[in-house]
């Protein structure tokens, strides 16, 4: 019992630091989320419970635009599979990683949003860190984050006066580094620097609104065709 | 709309992430192998999405009008140069964000 609580806290305070900057974004944005639903006229059970279910910002933000139209459960079935769908990408990725991690599998799954999945594919987890419960605590205390900030947001999002403005940048700086992160441990650049390249090509054409199935499509289409060429790369 | 009726456009937000986020476990479970095609994705998608992420978190930002990208620019100069210095997380992402901060507050 005594070794289950030291292998679970040590996960914890492993996993903490690397939050942090999620902690800065989250509450950032989860209260800009909540002031935009307290302005909309929704009360603070509204973005708390909407962030503690359905966990994935952007869809959220547009959530609150449904919300105010017309009723179409199908147009927001739609527009939910639209905006998330690269979700799937980081699920065929991290088919390996969440093997056999028993029943934190579920809220891994139910908690992977970009953040979560960023730190829990590409952190160095210590030998002697419990890599299971380092992942449910990454996914946990980002949920915590988001949930925490849209509610604080909902409930005295017009009491806060101070300046913020440029602080969501927090999260670009963040997948700057991931992203340099990866470059630094792979041999092949080839798939960065498809997916930097295809994703502009792809905003330049269709806009900002569009862009991310067309350029999802357009990666799995080069990585499909060039796959012969960097499986040989590999072994 | 009722309360019902939001309950349900709710529900069909939850059910549209929850879908995308669990059907590449079902359509591909633990216990049976996975194909080759699939596990060659699962090694060489991150990178490319990485880059994704990045080129999403700048979708919003215009070239051609407010501060044309400068900022943003030079922010990410210095996220870039602060990690190949130093190669700390927190201190690349803290210095990035700040030097942002400044300059649209104070500058642009």
């Amino acid at each position: 019992m005594y070794k289950q609580t030291q292998t679970v806290r040590r996960a914890l305070r492993c996993a903490f630091p690397y939050t942090i900057p999620i902690f800065a974004g989250f509450w950032f944005l989860g209260l800009t989320y909540g002031i935009y639903m307290n302005v909309s006229g929704f009360s603070f059970w509204y973005p708390m419970l909407m962030s503690l279910t359905i966990f994935a910002g952007s869809v959220e933000f547009v959530a609150v635009n449904m919300l105010l139209g017309s009723f179409d459960p199908v147009q927001a079935l739609v527009m939910t599979l639209m905006i998330n769908a690269r979700h799937l990408f980081y699920g065929i990725s991290m088919l390996d990683k969440y093997r056999g991690t028993g029943w934190k599998k579920v809220y891994l799954i139910f908690g992977m949003c970009d953040e979560s999945f960023s730190i829990n594919y590409t952190a160095d987890i210590p030998e002697d860190v419990d890599r299971n419960w380092f992942m449910f605590f990454v996914t946990l205390l980002n949920h915590f984050y988001w949930f925490s900030g849209a509610t604080l947001g909902g409930l005295c999002g017009s009491m806060i006066h101070f300046n913020t403005e440029g602080l969501d940048f927090v999260m670009t700086a963040m997948f700057v580094v991931i992203f340099m992160e990866q470059w630094l441990k792979e041999q092949r650049h080839t798939s960065a620097l498809l997916g930097i390249g295809l994703s502009l090509l792809c905003l330049l054409v269709f806009g900002s609104g569009n862009f991310i199935i067309p350029a999802m499509l357009a990666i799995l289409a080069a990585l499909t065709c060039l796959r012969g060429r960097l499986e040989e790369g590999q072994s | 709309m009722t309360l019902t009726q939001q309950i349900i456009m709710i529900g069909m937000v939850i059910l549209g992430t929850v879908l995308t986020r669990f059907l590449p476990f079902l359509v591909f479970p633990a216990e049976k192998p996975t194909p080759k095609y699939i596990q060659y994705l699962g090694t060489v998608l991150p990178s490319a999405v990485f880059g994704l992420l990045v080129v999403y978190c700048l979708k919003d930002v215009s070239l051609f009008a407010g501060s044309h990208g400068i900022p943003e620019l030079i922010s990410i100069t210095v996220v870039i140069g602060l990690h190949i210095w130093k190669r700390q997380m927190l201190l690349s992402i803290a210095g990035g964000t700040l030097c942002y901060m400044l300059l649209v507050q104070f500058v642009f």
